[in-house]
């Protein structure tokens, strides 16, 4: 029996049959942690994929994020430094700072101000990974109580690429998925355990997961 | 006739790429090695508050309106920061760097990327604590004027003394932060006899070479904008301005690491982002 969710995420990639994902990017808020520790089980060390992840945290725990899952992930969770190369085997979860991607596949980071009340902020993750892999972005945005994120996958769509975003029922906080959703037009709107199947299905040599 | 487009280079690419050869060719502000993410956000900030559909519409702009180009540059060089800001690195520089500098005659510190004067005032009040501050210079420079006006104004509002104060104090305060202040309105202007000591001056770490020989260096949170070569650049300078022995104190999220000048010091306090001139 096949979900729904992953046959939209399939009919999504039948219409591009060469496509191959170069990078994955998250944004989360309230409900993060435990949205995550659904998802992050499902990338293994030999997922083929860099993953970043932007959460919301209390300015005083900025790398509660890293504390969390290191314990609980077969792959590692780091904060990535400056100009560090986006590359696969960890997530990198953005620092107390916003996290960007430059087009010679690093990391930035910059001070500048907040967005959506927020620093980290999800959309200036997606926008500039958008301008970096265009089609080649898989965004996904999960549980939160505000509308970060929402641009940015509209810019990661307008780019071609693809957006995945929680089921707003299933979502401790919807506020996040929801404006997602009314802005970015996702691909695909799913429980966390289709999320993490469609994950862990990419970049393995097994993009398409319902056939 | 049809013409083959590059699919690699966006018209918005392009256009930024020239936007930045016109300042650079018109104004001399060098922001052609700065970090290209944190600058197309910013120049799309400006598309918005200049009302411009396209960067030509903005070089145009810029080019041929001399009033423009001071508004444009402070979207470029936007820089949020406050008193004190992670409060070990202050402690390490009271701790254990003022005893070292207190065997100078002359303490010179040079605070690269000074903005709106925050760190500058951080490590004044901390020499002042510690009886330093008379026979200490400190050098605060930008490239930015109106943020070096900012600084040398000393003047910030009254709902951020409560951060810069628990900054302080977390830095080993030793005074009341409200002491170095004096309210006015919904502002606080800093004393006056903190600025005494303080050489403010426009100066750019892409352009310029270095000035004066110094004992301290910080440069915080201003090498994440820069592209490696400029990076190396920055740094080469900071390496000559220091005398032998001298400190480097960099942003948390910044290290010598990745650059070609890790051999020319050695780690201080490094997980404050201190070094020391080898």
């Amino acid at each position: 029996m096949v979900s729904q969710a992953l046959t939209a995420f399939d009919r999504a990639l039948r219409l591009r049959p060469d496509w191959t994902p170069e990078a994955v990017v998250i944004g989360a808020s309230a409900g993060a942690v435990d949205a995550l520790g659904a998802l992050l089980p499902a990338l293994t060390r030999e997922a083929k994929l860099p993953v970043a992840v932007v959460v919301h945290l209390p300015k005083t725990r900025p790398s509660a994020i890293v504390e969390v899952f290191a314990a609980k992930c077969a792959v590692p969770v780091a904060h990535p430094f400056d100009k560090q190369p986006v590359a696969p085997g960890r997530w990198f979860a953005a620092p107390d700072s916003h996290l960007l991607v430059e087009a010679d596949r690093t990391f930035a980071m910059s001070l500048d101000e907040h967005v959506n009340y927020s620093r980290p902020s999800i959309d200036v993750l997606f926008e500039s990974a958008a301008d970096v892999y265009g089609e080649r972005l898989v965004a996904v945005v999960l549980t939160g109580a505000n509308r970060d994120g929402a641009r940015g996958a509209q810019k990661v769509r307008a780019s071609g690429g693809i957006v995945l975003v929680q089921d707003p029922a299933e979502a401790e906080v919807d506020v996040m998925p929801r404006s997602a959703i009314e802005l970015a037009d996702p691909q695909v709107v799913a429980p966390l355990r289709d999320l993490a199947t469609i994950l862990g299905s990419l970049g393995n040599g097994a993009a398409h997961v319902a056939t | 006739m049809t013409v083959e487009v590059s699919p690699r280079s966006s018209p918005f690419e392009i256009e930024l790429r020239l936007l930045l050869e016109a300042i650079y060719l018109r104004f001399h502000y060098d922001f052609r090695s700065y970090s290209m993410a944190s600058l197309r956000r910013r120049v799309r900030a400006a598309l918005d508050a200049f009302q411009c559909d396209t960067v030509s519409a903005l070089q145009e702009k810029i080019l041929h309106d001399t009033a423009a180009f001071p508004k444009l540059l402070q979207y470029l060089t936007v820089q949020v920061s406050d008193m004190f800001r992670d409060p070990t690195f202050f402690r390490a520089f009271r701790e254990r760097i003022v005893p070292e500098l207190a065997t100078y005659p002359s303490p010179r510190i040079w605070i690269a990327g000074s903005s709106s004067g925050e760190e500058v005032y951080s490590l004044a009040i901390i020499l002042a604590e510690e009886g330093l501050l008379a026979r200490s210079i400190l050098y605060a420079t930008d490239i930015n004027p109106e943020a070096i006006t900012r600084a040398r104004d000393g003047v910030y509002a009254s709902d951020r003394v409560a951060a810069f104060a628990q900054n302080h104090a977390a830095a080993g305060g030793k005074q009341p932060f409200e002491r170095y202040c004096t309210a006015a309105y919904d502002h606080v202007a800093l004393d006056r006899a903190l600025r005494d000591r303080i050489v403010f001056s426009d100066h750019s770490l892409a352009t310029d070479s270095v000035f004066a020989e110094v004992q301290v260096v910080t440069c915080r949170n201003v090498l994440i904008y820069f592209d490696r070569v400029l990076q190396e650049r920055a740094i080469g300078l900071f390496r000559d301005a220091l005398s032998r022995r001298g400190f480097l104190g960099l942003g948390s999220m910044e290290s010598l690491l990745s650059t070609g000048h890790g051999a020319s010091f050695e780690p201080f306090a490094p997980e404050d982002k201190w070094y020391r001139k080898l």
